[in-house]
């Protein structure tokens, strides 16, 4: 289910660069299934082996002493030996408190270091608008105008991008594990995160902090492109008009996929946050006071602008308004899209 | 020998133990006896244990698959919730202070009880209270906020925060009166001649441990008032739309549960002393260096809660301190499993089944404390936070540590407890299982989380199926290793041997009176010449420090 969330737009974008290296997070590494696609990256797994030499060494050392000290003292088969009055050595003690003190200062440092490199933008990054919401991110180009993607962030290589991020409802947390970021995007607020990615390709970015029920689903697609590329992949992607071949109902699903519909939605019956799409249109629902409507163009329409004003009976109010967001001929493409799902 | 009380028994079967000196419900229901307190406690923490740990084996059965399977993302999210809840409120921070502490506080310090018996009989209602309220939480519309309540979503959700909050709430007042309880009576009531440098480590663990329960715990009490406050109320302090902070709670929150990482793992701590010396029958090495670490780590554990925030977005200045700090909390920390290791050197070591989880202990712990480091590195932190790094790495420290501490001193002090033996076979083919189950379940989540893996999702990228199947069969090994554990225990209340006062050769108090105890635990008081860990096995003529 989240596989076709990540691979489907990427089959439908033939933008994408030939060199996409496929589903994320599969990585060009054996050693990993996480790609290192920014300059902050690399440099963070750099540090990580150093921890990992560090604790490696220091795990065995202690584990192989404890071993052989296992093995050596081990009491004999009957009665018990003589066993030594050692109780305490000065010496020792004061070279196994320096030694750790020693490398904690020296990981400490490193760590600081590469942190505030991660919390700098430079000046001339560009900027970009996330907003976090139950259950999808509402991602804004301002230098395109109206350009409002869900769940996909277009991202040129070698250029440092300033993202601005606040909430709608509740906290979130904006996580990009191949660039090795992640900031929490809290509502009344404003949060910021930046990078400058280094290799094209098709990476996840996915929420870290527990948002409710699909919180699991809030899950999407960073798309690196080359530099020459990128102004026409990010105005193709921003376009959201029927195209001259293209029918109702399919246009109508690009509309679910930039909605970020999916979250909640699905085209299988399974019913999850919001109603399933599957065999909706035509269904007599009941309300909450217990009056019923007919699920028709009309309800269908008020319910993407005004998602408060009629709630079916088993259902809460989590969908968040897209008035303003879709016009009408990309709503009326959407109700073609649910009336074909039967 | 320096300890006073040496001989066995010196008037065998004159008393009759505690369990059947009254006999009745009531005699249970309204006893003041410290003993029987730990006994109930002991009983309720295991029961809520099982509880949790059913939930565990059902997130891990969900998870054998990317997609969803048999819960919906509502079970999921309320069922990790409880799991959380449970285990920290009702089982972890209880476990070792009111179970085995209680139990072993007055009897290691040669006291008849602790300081308030009746204070102590309040503190098990306050908690069997929370419990209520936890239960009808679970019953009434459930709880899907995760342990930690954050807000806004824990002001938001339509679930019943409330009553859980009020459970937690109260939980904590038992935590309190009992952490206050131990305090006075490490204070007040030691035996003649035991002086600070004479006590068992187990009660400098524990001493530590109360210290941090009254100073933190209404911390926690007054941030979850504020939460059922602005629920209730409407009145904005963490709910941005009210014109509050939402971070302002995760400072508050963690203020308290940093803290409390420390109330569940230093009691741990103590019984591992305990172990290590006991059955390799040498001389704790650095028992000051141990007793000042736990103070140490006690003291530090109240500054480093702002790590829970690296990536929320708190200022740059306040990230670094935190970094320095955590780090210094791993100084105290590494000394006092050194000198575990130190130790076992020149020992004559028995490989009982408690001793195979104090060894097993050492791999786990030092596995905990060692990713620990990444997550206190600010710029690693940024990745690893909130993935199956940070699920591993606390696992490795509450279960690798408490919980394996836990059922090793259960093991060490069940004879002094039930007045039984249980069969040592059985208990090494469980410690194995427990051992080899939790490895290969979280010790694969490292690897999880480093590639990205977030917490809390119920379904998952195909590419981390792999690894969350090798941790889903570990999961079921860790659980049949501890219902094999179950059932040889409870098999050795009927049919164990009957255990003698003194099965290990230990120095310390508690073994200088008949197993089970009486009811005022000693007939003589005892008094302390020497040390705690001073085994007459002991080569004295060879030199060495003392």
């Amino acid at each position: 289910m989240l596989f076709s969330l990540l691979i489907a737009p990427a089959a439908a974008e033939a933008a994408l660069p030939p060199s996409n290296p496929g589903t994320p997070p599969m990585s060009d590494s054996p050693w990993s299934l996480l790609p290192a696609a920014s300059a902050n990256a690399e440099a963070l797994d750099t540090l990580y082996i150093f921890f990992w030499v560090l604790c490696g060494i220091a795990f065995v050392g202690m584990i192989g002493v404890q071993a052989y000290f296992m093995w050596k003292y081990k009491k004999p088969a009957h009665g018990h030996a003589k066993t030594s009055p050692l109780t305490h050595n000065g010496k020792l003690e004061f070279i196994w408190s320096a030694i750790p003190t020693f490398f904690f200062v020296i990981l400490f440092a490193w760590g600081e270091i590469e942190y505030m490199k991660q919390v700098t933008p430079p000046p001339d990054a560009m900027d970009v608008r996330v907003t976090g919401q139950k259950w999808s991110w509402t991602i804004e180009y301002p230098e395109v105008k109206g350009c409002s993607l869900t769940n996909d962030l277009y991202v040129p290589v070698g250029k440092p991008m300033r993202l601005t991020m606040t909430s709608v409802d509740v906290i979130h947390s904006f996580y990009l594990p191949a660039f090795r970021l992640k900031k929490d995007v809290v509502p009344g607020r404003y949060t910021v995160l930046w990078f400058e990615a280094t290799k094209p390709g098709l990476y996840p970015l996915m929420c870290t902090e527990y948002c409710g029920d699909e919180h699991s689903s809030m899950v999407g697609r960073v798309h690196v492109v080359p530099q020459e590329e990128y102004d026409a992949v990010l105005a193709k992607a921003c376009e959201l008009k029927q195209g001259d071949a293209e029918s109702a109902e399919d246009f109508g699903a690009r509309v679910v996929t930039r909605g970020g519909c999916a979250s909640c939605h699905t085209t299988d019956g399974t019913v999850k946050t919001g109603p399933s799409f599957k065999g909706l249109f035509g269904k007599s629902e009941t309300l909450a006071d217990g009056s019923t409507v007919t699920v028709d163009e009309n309800y269908i329409r008020e319910s993407i602008l005004e998602p408060n004003a009629k709630i079916v009976s088993g259902f809460s109010l989590q969908m968040p308004s897209f008035a303003g967001r879709f016009d009408d001929k990309q709503i009326a493409a959407l109700i073609a899209y649910i009336k074909a799902q039967k | 020998m320096s300890t006073a009380v040496q001989s066995q028994d010196p008037h065998p079967a004159v008393e009759p133990n505690y369990l059947v000196s009254k006999r009745g419900l009531m005699s249970w229901l309204v006893t003041v006896d410290h003993k029987r307190l730990g006994m109930m406690y002991l009983a309720s923490v295991m029961f809520f244990f099982l509880i949790a740990g059913i939930l565990a084996i059902a997130l891990r059965t969900e998870l054998f698959t990317p997609d969803q399977d048999f819960m919906s993302a509502q079970t999921y999210n309320q069922v990790f919730t409880l799991h959380g809840a449970i285990m920290v409120f009702l089982f972890i921070i209880p476990s070792v202070p009111a179970a085995l502490g209680n139990f072993f506080l007055p009897l290691m310090l040669g006291a008849k009880d602790v300081a308030f018996p009746r204070l102590n009989l309040l503190s098990f209602y306050v908690y069997s209270v929370a419990a209520v309220f936890l239960i009808v939480a679970i019953l009434t519309s459930g709880l899907d906020t995760g342990w930690t309540f954050y807000t806004p979503y824990s002001t938001s959700t339509g679930t019943a925060v409330i009553t859980a909050t009020a459970g937690v709430f109260i939980a904590g007042f038992s935590s309190i009166l009992t952490g206050l309880n131990f305090v006075v009576t490490v204070h007040k009531m030691r035996a003649p001649g035991m002086n600070w440098n004479r006590m068992p480590l187990f009660v400098w663990a524990i001493y530590s441990t109360a210290v941090i329960q009254v100073l933190a715990t209404p911390v926690l009490a007054i941030t979850l008032l504020l939460l059922i406050i602005e629920r209730s109320l409407g009145i904005g302090i963490f709910d941005p739309a009210m014109g509050g902070d939402p971070v302002l709670f995760q400072h508050f929150f963690w203020f308290y549960s940093h803290p409390a990482v420390y109330i569940m793992i230093l009691p741990g701590f103590g019984i591992i002393s305990e172990i290590i010396t006991v059955h390799s029958r040498k001389h704790i090495f650095g028992y000051k260096a141990i007793a000042l670490s736990s103070v140490a780590i006690a003291v530090i554990s109240f500054v480093v809660w702002g790590h829970h925030l690296f990536v929320s977005g708190q200022s740059e200045l306040a990230g670094v301190l935190f970094s320095f700090l955590t780090f210094a909390v791993g100084v105290p920390t590494a000394i006092k499993v050194f000198s575990w290791v130190a130790t076992l050197y020149g020992g004559s070591i028995q490989y009982n089944t408690a001793m195979w989880y104090g060894m097993a202990f050492l791999w786990t712990f030092t596995v905990g404390g060692l990713t620990g480091l990444p997550l206190s590195t600010l710029a690693i932190d940024v990745h690893l936070h909130d993935t199956y790094f940070v699920v591993a790495h606390f696992h490795y420290v509450m279960v690798g540590g408490t919980v394996v501490a836990f059922i090793g001193g259960l093991h060490h002090w069940w004879p002094k407890m039930t007045g039984r033996m249980f069969n040592e076979t059985a208990g090494k083919w469980g410690c194995l299982l427990v051992f080899i189950g939790f490895n290969v379940t979280f010790m694969t989540q490292f690897f999880l989380g480093h590639q990205g893996m977030p917490r809390r999702y119920y379904a998952y990228l195909p590419e981390y199926q792999v690894m969350h199947q090798v941790s889903t069969i570990g999961s079921y090994i860790l659980a049949l290793g501890l219902l094999w554990t179950l059932i040889y225990l409870m098999h050795s209340l009927w049919k164990g041997e009957k255990a003698p006062s003194n099965p290990w050769g230990a120095v310390t108090l508690e073994w200088q009176t008949q197993s089970p105890p009486i009811e005022h635990n000693f007939h003589e008081t005892p008094h302390v010449h020497g040390s705690p860990y001073d085994f007459p096995e002991i080569d004295k003529s060879a030199g060495g420090h003392h």
